[in-house]
């Protein structure tokens, strides 16, 4: 009956889903037998007691005893199930402590995921093979549901509140993930890939930083240039919380026209905004302070990769 | 087929009298004004009836956007946006128009009083005004519609609906008045039957049908003012940003759906034990046999309406609700399939040795046995917590309760107007065409949304407008199913209509049934019965005359 079970759901991506699955077809083989204990005697009776003029029928009251049994009977299968599915879904509602913990944001209509080390994707995630993740969630907007068919799992996504799910994967490559909680005009195509790689997979696809990183290097998509992903950084990262790429004044120095010209430090001293200096103002950015501005920004070291901080360099070199 | 005349209340056809309600008094405004609660009965009947075309006709414009994956409608592109209007106009017009309002306002309207003997509700003139506010509703409800749009599902979600743009505020303030319409209808009943019961009539001599209805009606009083306080901090939230439901201003969006479904769960027995109390009706009647089990079923529908105010958590096992909430709410929820395990087995033992004939309304009740026990044992699926996991916000969920409330309910609403019918009209409708429909309605039923059953077990979130490939062809099975639902309801309409124009033909008591109303004349006359009726026998004793005392 396998195929029956392959038919009616997805694939299987974890031990969990095997174990709902085993629930399910349970149930379904339960409800079968209880839908022809309800449906054959229905259309037996129809037919066997079918009209005769004159018939009279016996005057049945009432049985206590089988009252009693199809009350008794029932409810004692209902309790037997409660427990059966309280059992699997306690595993679902605790993650063990050990989980990688990746955080998701959800918005209108788009996925965000933050992996320990900083690393950031968009509706493409990739996770290791045979390792508990946990994903810790909240949104932006209004309600969403982070759903991962394969996986059996889903739990809604609340603005103003973290919610979690997890899983163990244990089958290499893609699953989806979708939005099952309305969220409005493009409900349905908020939607993404979930990719569970080898240890080895994932450690290489970690230090690219993301994604879309990965399709850059790998030419996938060679219509966008560094300057291109470095825009993509600046905003994904948080730069443009403090500084503007227009010329306009923020917590920090606009990037505008920066590239090339001669800053004044608060030092009293200028220094010429080349590439080291762009790159030594991420990683340690109280050695040379603006002269306006307060000594607020942190470090990035470590926070950027090394193509995100190459990006970025290449961007500001863009903005003339 | 010549028809069984058994049963103590049978009384020989009488000459038929020349005036009834329909024709004492003439005119628009004789109806307009009326507080007879027949002819209230049959303008509620024509109302509802006319949201459920409505409905239905969204209904049909969804599934033929789902048909193929490029969502052309007569070759015009439907856009994401048209398509969450469409899905939300459906839920919204089925159930706060067509479903909650249409047994309780129509056939009860029109029977409750007759089968307990009563010359009428107990408060008429709020009965017409129950009406009148169905109507301002409605009317809100459609202009809602016209001069805008809605796109927020009938659930109306916080801080989606809070947000959007649209004619959100105009559609609650529908479902709201809609709520005192639906209110007055309830007190009216639970009055009726507190009153104005026939000499003789003691509670367990009450038709399990009164039963039922007396059950939606204590739902319908108490659960429904929760719906109508929900819906005005929805309203202040919108408008005036006041910070209960939507987090950006201190409120919290999952306080909104304990509320809703605070009342929209018991809402769903508001919906489903008229049914119930339908089914009630029409198997001992067809069966020619004395109900087997009436105080069980009785007491089953008075727990069922119990029941139905403690199991709202069930709708939010992944929506945020604490999970100590999540395990109680699953283990109440199991509690409801004995109540209605009871029913079922209880009519099933009511068609043993039986004497059973297959006329239109039975067609229905047997269709409705089968249809709402797929209804209910899906539901396990749901309330068993580590199923639902998976299964819930998906097609399986929208399967699920197509079951219940059109699978059930709205068969069980169709079987009882074919059933009343005669005593409404004075006319028989056409039995071939009715057996016609019954069986089509049961195909294009189960076509419909036993596909939907696979859909949602195999990932296919509700309310999406995109869906992958791969469930091309269980999309395209069930548009065709819902033409063939069309196609039945089509065919009822039209020869119902059509018995209309003959001459009243119609016996008093052309089922044989026990009841009350079957002792006045079909139409009744504007006071029901010529004399205060006298209850003579229990309910549904088929016992030969000979033998009642």
């Amino acid at each position: 009956m396998d195929w029956l079970r392959a038919w009616m759901m997805p694939p299987q991506g974890s031990e969990f889903a095997k174990e709902i699955d085993f629930v399910y077809m349970a149930l379904f083989w339960l409800s079968v037998v209880l839908f022809l204990m309800i449906a054959v005697p229905a259309c037996y009776f129809a037919w066997r007691y079918r009209y005769k003029p004159g018939r009279v029928t016996p005057h049945q009251t009432h049985n206590t005893t089988l009252e009693v049994l199809w009350s008794v009977l029932p409810l004692m299968l209902c309790i037997g199930i409660f427990f059966w599915g309280l059992n699997g879904w306690m595993k679902y509602a605790v993650a063990p402590g050990e989980a990688m913990e990746i955080s998701v944001t959800a918005k209108q209509w788009l996925w965000q995921f933050e992996y320990p080390d900083g690393s950031r994707t968009i509706n493409d995630i990739h996770v290791p093979v045979n390792k508990p993740v946990k994903f810790t969630m909240t949104s932006e907007d209004v309600l969403h549901d982070f759903f991962v068919p394969d996986m059996r799992v889903k739990h809604d996504i609340i603005p103003g509140r973290y919610t979690q799910i997890w899983f163990t994967p244990t089958v290499l490559g893609e699953h989806n993930f979708t939005c099952a909680e309305y969220c409005g005009k493009d409900h349905s195509g908020m939607k993404g890939k979930l990719t569970v790689d080898n240890d080895a997979d994932f450690a290489k696809w970690m230090e690219t930083g993301g994604t879309e990183w990965e399709d850059y290097f790998n030419g996938k998509d060679p219509k966008k240039t560094p300057a291109d992903w470095g825009k993509i950084t600046y905003e994904r990262v948080g730069c443009n919380s403090c500084h503007t790429v227009d010329g306009s004044k923020s917590k920090g120095p606009s990037w505008k026209g920066v590239y090339g010209s001669m800053v004044e430090l608060n030092n009293g001293t200028s220094v010429l905004a080349d590439e080291n200096y762009v790159r030594e103002s991420m990683m340690n950015p109280q050695a040379k302070v603006v002269k306006g501005f307060d000594p607020i920004m942190p470090t990035f070291q470590g926070l950027l990769k090394p193509n995100q901080a190459n990006g970025l360099v290449a961007y500001i070199q863009s903005l003339k | 087929m010549e028809r069984a005349v058994t049963g103590g209340a049978r009384i020989g056809d009488r000459p038929r009298p020349k005036k009834n309600y329909l024709n004492e008094t003439k005119g628009f405004w004789s109806w307009a004004s009326t507080v007879d609660h027949k002819r209230i009965g049959i303008m509620y009947l024509v109302a509802t009836l006319t949201a459920f075309l409505l409905g239905g006709i969204f209904a049909l414009l969804v599934r033929l956007t789902l048909l193929t994956p490029q969502h052309t409608l007569f070759g015009l592109q439907v856009t994401a946006e048209t398509y969450n209007r469409f899905f939300t106009l459906h839920g919204a017009i089925m159930v706060f128009l067509f479903i909650i309002p249409s047994i309780p306002g129509s056939l009860t309207n029109f029977v409750l009083p007759l089968m307990i003997g009563a010359k009428d509700v107990a408060f008429p003139r709020l009965n017409l005004a129950s009406f009148y506010l169905w109507i301002v509703g409605a009317v809100m409800a459609v202009a809602s519609m016209v001069i805008g749009a809605v796109d927020t599902g009938w659930t109306f979600y916080t801080p989606y609906s809070t947000t959007t743009s649209g004619t959100v505020t105009l559609m609650t303030a529908a479902v709201f008045v809609l709520g005192f319409s639906s209110i007055f209808t309830g007190l009216n009943f639970i009055a009726t039957v507190h009153k104005l019961r026939a000499p003789g009539m003691g509670w367990f001599d009450m038709p399990l049908f009164v039963w039922g209805m007396y059950s939606t009606a204590v739902i319908q009083v108490l659960a429904t003012p929760v719906l109508g306080i929900t819906l005005v901090l929805l309203m202040l939230e919108r408008v005036f940003q006041i910070g209960i439901f939507d987090s950006r201003i201190g409120g919290d969006p999952v306080l909104f759906q304990h509320f809703f479904w605070f009342y929209s769960h018991p809402a769903v027995y508001i919906m489903i034990l008229p049914g119930l109390a339908i089914i009630s009706e029409l198997i001992p009647t067809f069966s020619r046999k004395t109900m087997f089990g009436y105080r069980a079923i009785a007491y089953s529908s008075v727990s069922l309406a119990l029941l139905s105010f403690i199991v709202w958590g069930h709708h939010m096992f992944v929506a945020g609700q604490s999970q100590l909430a999540t395990v109680i709410f699953s283990a109440l929820t199991f509690l409801v399939a004995i109540p209605s395990g009871v029913k079922v087995f209880n009519w099933l033992s009511t068609m043993y040795m039986g004497n059973i004939s297959l006329e239109t309304p039975m067609l229905y009740a047997i269709s409705f046995l089968m249809l709402f026990a797929i209804g209910g044992l899906t539901g396990i699926f749901l309330g068993t917590l580590s199923t639902d996991v998976h299964l819930t916000d998906t097609y399986f969920v929208v399967a699920h309760f197509h079951y219940v409330m059109m699978g059930s309910t709205v068969t069980a609403f169709i079987g009882g107007l074919h059933y009343w019918w005669p005593k409404m009209t004075g006319r028989m409708p056409s039995e071939k065409w009715g057996r016609v429909a019954a069986i089509l309605w049961f195909i294009g039923f189960n076509a419909t949304f036993l596909p939907q059953f696979i859909l949602g077990s195999r990932g296919m979130p509700r309310r999406y407008y995109n869906y992958l490939d791969q469930f091309q062809p269980l999309h395209a099975f069930s548009t065709v199913g819902s033409w063939i639902i069309g196609l039945s309801l089509f065919i009822s309409l039209g020869y119902l209509l059509a018995s209309l124009r003959k001459p009243a033909d119609a016996p008093d008591n052309p089922w044989g049934g026990t009841t009350m109303e079957w002792q006045t004349s079909s139409p009744p006359i504007t006071h029901n019965f010529e004399d205060t009726p006298v209850l003579e026998h229990e309910p549904y004793d088929y016992r030969p005359k000979a033998v009642t005392h």
